[in-house]
């Protein structure tokens, strides 16, 4: 099945409290910062302190990721050689601008395999797209590395670079998120949505995230715990979707057993694509625990 | 101590045969396995003759006129908790006028009462009888001040001791917010308002002498009384009773802790997958961050579910009288009120009625509250295998806490529901053992923690209906392992053989001892 | 690894450990350790700060340590960093 990634928390890397228990709140990922949340001073101490916890704490099965500091600063190679050994899921590499960034992380990470005997290609890779050269190059990043699993859009950055703010209705944002969906869905990995960072604005948070879900976003960044469940639950198919869902694909079936060409449902064609979609609900439905599969189908 | 043979009670805990200075004590055999006998205790007759006063110009003056004496037993109220002047007064002023050796019988005793101390080393007080000890005070008697252990009781506990006789009050020295000069007192009016008198009123009823302490004496006829003056002998005003800030906070909030939240969405899903959330059901919740959202969560619930609960009982806060004024709960029964809208409430709705502690709670009356319970929502410092709860002992075996209404709600209620975090700080709070118990685990239905939940293997009703509503449900075991894979197994508090506290059952025979910390 | 200077990591937060780590005279690891868990978890703090520097080499120095309820992987990174600043290393051995 394909796997949910929906929710993606920050968790502060020097924040031993938040380290320890950031997974107790559900989300679908977990994404232990060492860039932009930690003072240039203290980036050996969280290194030292997310490489622990990785080779310690059970997470229970909520994914893992990190974020490193990029190849180009003096902290991206030391981040590398200890993350890749505390093995998370996905290294997440930040400020991506072209394809040789994620070339380069690609070769280091499989250099660090191969020495610590691990197999080579077990931790992933995801990228974030802050800049405008990083977007324009999105499909040529998002197709960089096989180990590449999901391509992400860094808001704030961006918008700084195309010398305007973050606004309400994003805008600002249209053609990047655009940018950065049709990347992904032709390189067939994830697409990510950036954070949205008024914690106590709910309102606009849960109108982002219905945005993004109607633009085709898998899910996205979180900073707080209260954010996780607004996103869930948008991201969760009502019951007239699953019902709906079921007597299409029950009609297909149906209409295979009969060997009848031509498939209607309630006097409408299906066609492929309403069955593609029709599949994906059902897929989601079970993911998120509200549908069992099975029975209802039959 | 005198400590001589151990008898190992029902819940596993070993506890002497007899203490020195509290003669034999009755065994713990069973959350309802005791039966009373004999009749009610009650006060003194007295006479008050027509036209006399009953308004004294002192403390110490009311003192004298209740003959009071080396050895007596004198109680007091909590429901000033941290802004407590009373306790501390009339101390003083015993002390000064050399009276010796008292046992002292408060409702509970808060972080006001260090001062209580000094008064413990100069042989003013021999003994303590209390819910609960905090601050200093706690620590000093858990490192061994006393020579007589303190007795721990429940709310309900005290009121059933006091109706008994096993605590026979022979002065009651109660603070109360407004009061007329022959004793009309009540709690929802004045510069100290602290809403219900619930616990104060046992005493007033059974004391053999009783005076009333007031910094706002108003106009007979002060009703309706919560006090009535058949109840009092002496009334003292005073400029200040309490610190109306330590009295209580203005408002309980809804706490914006993640954790609590999480907890609390769990409580909620928990009540309304129990089978016992319909129309008529009722409620009792604590005071702490997590107990106060769940209000919030059952709000939503009943709305969609289109229910009303028939009562709400305990400590009142402002989000059951919010739900009160709704029309979403119907009556409210208030021992204690939690915060100001709370307090301000008991006078103002007609169906917030101010209830006293036997009536919440005393096992040994004709039926208290508490048995009426379908939820309660509980704390805990510590939960066991065997699901005993410890509230009184924090992990390094000192005092810190109180009994409260814990182990009268979990036995009166159909669904007791203890929440706590699973781990605070590096401390597990699911044990192998808990330091004290003061809830039997027989009593205790589900652990809701933020790592878990796990329910009473007694309850199959409620396992198999949590099962069927797919909430994610283990055994307290996995939980303890849990905690300990992520914060190792702490080492056990080393205890002396020194008893400095006896835990009594909400019916009188001794559930547990708390022992000096090495 | 040779303690050469003072070096510090963690902070006074909840579930975090200070560490200080100073040079020795003496040919032993010292510590002095303040806990919010020292009954309950006194010994194992000191079992990992000491494990934790033995196994980075580091056989004297003296270790101030202020925990409040830090857990054993918060405790050696701890140590780990506050060691590597002490010795002034900056090549990693991971």
């Amino acid at each position: 099945m394909r796997k949910l990634r929906r929710t993606m928390m920050y968790i502060p890397g020097n924040n031993p409290g938040m380290i320890r228990e950031g997974h107790i709140y559900g989300s679908d990922s977990l994404m232990f910062d060492l860039e932009d949340s930690v003072s240039l001073k203290e980036k050996d101490a969280a290194r030292f302190l997310v490489y622990n916890a990785l080779k310690t704490i059970d997470y229970e099965g909520t994914e893992t990721v990190v974020r490193v500091n990029g190849l180009d600063t003096p902290f991206g190679r030391d981040d590398f050689e200890a993350i890749v050994r505390a093995k998370p899921d996905i290294i997440r590499l930040p400020k991506t601008e072209k394809p040789e960034d994620i070339i380069e992380a690609d070769k280091l990470i499989s250099e660090i395999e191969t020495k610590v005997g691990m197999e080579v290609g077990t931790v992933k890779l995801m990228a974030a797209i802050e800049s405008a050269l990083g977007i324009i190059n999105a499909y040529d990043i998002a197709k960089a590395s096989p180990r590449l699993i999901a391509i992400a859009i860094g808001a704030e950055d961006f918008v700084t670079d195309m010398k305007t703010t973050r606004s309400k209705d994003g805008v600002e944002l249209m053609m990047a998120r655009s940018q950065v969906l049709l990347a992904a869905r032709a390189a067939g990995i994830y697409a990510l949505d950036t954070v949205f960072s008024d914690i106590n604005d709910e309102e606009g948070f849960i109108n982002e995230v219905k945005h993004i879900k109607q633009l085709g976003f898998d899910g996205k960044s979180v900073i707080h715990p209260k954010q996780i469940e607004p996103v869930h639950r948008i991201y969760t198919p009502s019951n007239k979707e699953i019902e709906k869902s079921i007597r299409v694909l029950n009609a297909i079936e149906e209409a295979e057993r009969n060997g009848s060409g031509v498939i209607a449902l309630d006097g409408k064609m299906i066609d492929g694509p309403i069955v593609e979609r029709a599949r994906r609900v059902i897929e989601l439905a079970i993911a998120t625990g509200i549908y069992n599969g099975g029975e209802k189908i039959d | 101590m005198g400590v001589k043979k151990l008898i190992k009670n029902a819940v596993g805990r070993q506890v002497p045969k007899n203490i020195k200075g509290m003669g034999t004590l009755k065994m713990y055999k069973g959350p309802f396995d005791y039966t009373p006998s004999g009749k009610k205790n009650g006060p003194k007759l007295s006479k008050i003759l027509p036209g006399q006063s009953k308004v004294l110009e002192s403390i110490e003056k009311a003192i004298l006129e209740t003959g009071l004496k080396d050895g007596m037993t004198i109680s007091f109220h909590h429901h000033f908790r941290d802004g407590d002047y009373i306790v501390n007064m009339v101390m003083d002023a015993i002390a000064r006028l050399g009276i010796k050796d008292l046992v002292l019988a408060s409702s509970s005793l808060t972080n006001a009462h260090d001062p209580l101390i000094d008064h413990i080393k100069n042989g003013v007080i021999r003994k303590i009888e209390t819910s609960g000890l905090r601050g200093r005070l706690a620590e000093e008697i858990s490192s061994g001040l006393m020579d007589i252990p303190v007795i721990v009781r429940s709310h309900g506990g005290r009121s059933r001791a006091i109706e008994s006789g096993d605590l026979a009050i022979d002065v009651a020295f109660l603070g109360v917010p407004s009061c007329d000069e022959y004793g009309n007192a009540n709690g929802f009016s004045g510069r100290s308002i602290c809403g219900s008198l619930g616990y104060a009123m046992v005493d007033a009823r059974y004391a053999d002498k009783v005076v009333l302490i007031t910094d706002n004496l108003v106009d007979y006829p002060n009703i309706p009384a919560s006090i009535p003056q058949t109840d009092v002998d002496f009334v003292v005003k005073v400029n200040e009773i309490g610190d109306p800030k330590g009295i209580m906070s203005g408002a309980t909030r809804f706490t914006s802790n993640p954790k609590e939240l999480l907890m609390a969405r769990n409580v909620a899903d928990l009540i309304e997958a129990s089978g016992y959330f319909k129309d008529g059901f009722s409620i009792q919740t604590g005071s702490g961050g997590a107990s106060l959202a769940v209000t919030r969560f059952l709000r939503e619930k009943m709305l969609k579910k289109g229910i009303k609960a028939s009562f709400a009982l305990g400590g009142i806060t402002q989000q059951f009288v919010e739900l009160h004024e709704e029309g979403l709960i119907k009556n409210l029964f208030d021992t204690q009120s939690f915060d100001l809208k709370a307090a301000k409430s008991i006078g103002k709705n007609p169906n917030h009625f101010e209830v006293d502690a036997s009536f919440y709670a005393n096992p040994h009356n004709k039926g208290c509250a508490v048995n009426k319970l379908d939820f309660v929502i509980l704390s805990a410092l510590e939960i066991d295998m065997d699901f005993n709860v410890n509230v009184i002992t924090g992990s390094d075996g000192v005092i810190m806490g109180a009994s409260g209404g814990h182990s009268d709600t979990a036995a009166g209620s159909k669904v007791s529901i203890v929440v706590a975090p699973l781990i605070r700080g590096r401390i597990p709070t699911v044990v192998d053992r808990v330091n004290t118990v003061i809830t039997p685990g027989e009593t205790v239905d589900a652990v809701v923690t933020d790592r878990g939940i796990a329910v009473n293997p007694l309850r199959k009703d409620l396992i198999d209906r949590f099962k069927e509503a797919n909430l994610p449900i283990c055994t307290i075991e996995e939980l303890k392992e849990k905690a300990e894979k992520i914060t190792g197994k702490p080492d056990p508090i080393e205890y002396t053989d020194k008893i400095i506290g006896v835990v009594e059952y909400r019916d009188g025979t001794i559930i547990d001892v708390i022992r000096q910390v090495k | 690894m040779e303690i050469k200077a003072v070096g510090m990591a963690g902070t006074f937060e909840s579930s975090d450990i200070s560490i200080v780590i100073e040079p020795s005279d003496s040919d032993e690891i010292k510590i002095h350790l303040k806990s919010s868990v020292e009954k309950q978890f006194g010994k194992q703090i000191r079992k990992v700060i000491v494990d934790t520097l033995t196994e980075l080499g580091v056989g004297k120095a003296v270790v101030r340590a202020t925990d409040k309820g830090a857990l054993d992987c918060v405790i050696r990174a701890r140590v780990q960093a506050a060691a590597y600043r002490a010795a002034q290393i900056k090549e990693y051995k991971w």
